[in-house]
């Protein structure tokens, strides 16, 4: 029987050199789920798919996806696996020097010896999935960031993989390219089969979307749970996330001497 | 103080060290990953067009000058001692043996590869270097490696095409100018230029620089911090470096090459 878990990390730890980025992290994605993982900028949550994706290796600890540890994998092995994943960076990372349809193609032209009108074929459906068949023949500096966005996803989608990740995929969106992004990840998980990892901080959007949601803060997970359970949560940490809340365990000032002290008012009480 | 100084000596060591042995690694890297850029050919044709073509106007232009002002000078000197006939001597071995690959590589590192320097460091500040690996397709092999070969297949070819539009110049300005004799010119060239000793020796420097040049300027763009400053830096070390390389190696390969000839 096929494990239900696509991605499976137990008692994952990771740091550069003595600065330790995470700590025990236990985390599954289960086939066909939407996860979000959140958490303020800064927390580790990129570094974490680079984990998942093999780009870094655990000090400690597992990472596996669909059964294979990805920290053991050799270059080859790793490279077989990855054409199973997609990867949605940040603000796309699309090509330069490549139109749109290149863009899509690139992986198809790589991995495959697909002759080139079924290649056309299958990216302009690509394309298509994401509302972006009409752009194929644009430049990506012809495009805006939430239609680089797209292209990026479609490019990541050619192989149908089974896991794609996505990071902060509603940064610096429009309301309207937001709730489009929101809607493709879920419409796309849901008929292509695919299992999403989501890294982001806009709770708003995902909360709409996820299956399941852990927050992580300081390297370590503090909370999970479905996104009901979430808004519900009487965490301090998650209270104040979901609720954008400028002070709370989260403190509004980075860690300062007194500041009676920095302005040299010692003695005279603050 | 003294120890801070001590520390900071140490530091910068291990780090240059570090940055020697990484780049080796590189090096090695990219001759081993090699086979895309030969197996799928045009990915290689296309980054010719891109530091070879390109860079055609600005070695052309050059060679015809520096061949002009090599004629007028050696004119000016020759003359004095009688032996204006050895103008198209002077010309063609000064420019096959040094200048030519010595300035199509000056000219390659300012032009080309300032470009790939750029383009790589822009590649890896944009994620899409990143990318590319996470597609299971190796950047080495498929943007750096290309590169590299154009690079190397380039650079003989603008030495050559630098010599020859140079030797033009000295002609334009030593026999049609000045009036050297026509014939002379071309038949002391041809009976003191010689094929093994000259134009070999001056393809083999051209290939040396070419390595030299495109390693560096690969390097320094695959290494460059991921920020506008980093990749901004890595360009201008760029310049730097392999113009110093092309002319430290030139020394090193004269010396070989030309020792106790007459």
């Amino acid at each position: 029987m096929q494990n239900d878990n696509l991605v499976e990390i137990e008692q994952l730890a990771f740091g550069y050199g003595a600065r330790s980025i995470l700590t025990s992290i236990n985390l599954t994605a289960k086939r066909g789920q939407v996860v979000a993982i959140m958490g303020s900028s800064g927390c580790g949550k990129t570094t974490l798919l680079r984990l998942i994706g093999g780009q870094l290796r655990p000090s400690q600890g597992v990472v596996r996806v669909a059964g294979e540890t990805v920290g053991e994998l050799d270059q080859a092995g790793l490279y077989r696996l990855r054409r199973k994943m997609g990867m949605l960076f940040q603000f796309g990372a699309l090509f330069t020097d490549m139109s749109v349809f290149d863009n899509v193609a690139f992986q198809l032209r790589e991995h495959t010896d697909l002759p080139e009108d079924a290649i056309h074929d299958l990216v302009l459906m690509k394309l298509h999935a994401v509302g972006l068949r009409g752009a194929a023949q644009l430049m990506p500096a012809e495009l805006s960031g939430g239609m680089a966005r797209r292209v990026a996803l479609a490019r990541a989608i050619a192989l149908e993989p089974m896991l794609v990740m996505y990071d902060e995929p509603f940064a610096g969106l429009d309301p309207i390219s937001l709730g489009v992004t929101g809607n493709l990840i879920r419409r796309l998980t849901d008929t292509l089969g695919l299992t999403s990892i989501v890294v982001t901080h806009d709770v708003h959007e995902s909360l709409k979307i996820v299956d399941y949601i852990y927050f992580i803060s300081e390297g370590v997970i503090v909370a999970e749970g479905t996104a009901d359970e979430m808004r519900a949560s009487g965490l301090p940490f998650v209270h104040q996330f979901v609720h954008g809340e400028a002070d709370g365990p989260v403190p509004f000032h980075y860690p300062a001497p007194s500041y009676a002290d920095d302005l040299k008012l010692g003695g005279q009480g603050a | 103080m003294l120890k801070q100084a001590i520390e900071n000596l140490g530091n910068r060591t291990i780090q240059g060290v570090w940055r020697i042995g990484f780049a080796s690694r590189f090096f090695l890297a990219m001759l081993l990953h090699s086979g895309t850029a030969f197996r799928r050919f045009g990915l290689t044709i296309r980054e010719m067009y891109f530091s070879g073509v390109l860079s055609l106007i600005i070695i052309l232009v050059s060679g015809l000058f520096v061949g002009m002002v090599l004629g007028l000078q050696g004119y000016e000197t020759l003359q004095r001692f009688g032996s204006e006939s050895a103008l198209g001597t002077l010309v063609a071995l000064s420019l096959v043996r040094e200048l030519g690959p010595v300035l199509a590589g000056l000219l390659f590192a300012s032009r080309a590869g300032s470009a790939i320097t750029a383009e790589i460091g822009l590649m890896k500040a944009t994620e899409q270097l990143s990318a590319m690996e996470m597609m299971a397709v190796d950047p080495i092999a498929r943007v750096v490696a290309p590169r590299f070969w154009a690079g190397v297949i380039s650079m003989p070819l603008l030495a050559a095409l630098f010599s020859a539009m140079g030797i033009f110049g000295g002609y334009l300005v030593g026999v049609k100018l000045i009036g050297v004799d026509e014939g002379t010119f071309w038949s002391q060239m041809q009976s003191s230029v010689d094929f093994q000793q000259d134009i070999i020796n001056g393809v083999i420097k051209s290939v040396v620089f070419g390595v030299a040049v495109t390693t560096i300027a690969l390097f320094e763009g695959y290494d460059a911090p991921p920020t506008a400053e980093g990749v901004s830096g890595a360009t201008t070390r760029t310049v730097v470096t392999s113009s110093l390389a092309v002319l430290a190696l030139d020394f090193v390969l004269t010396a070989f090459m030309f020792r106790g000839l007459d």
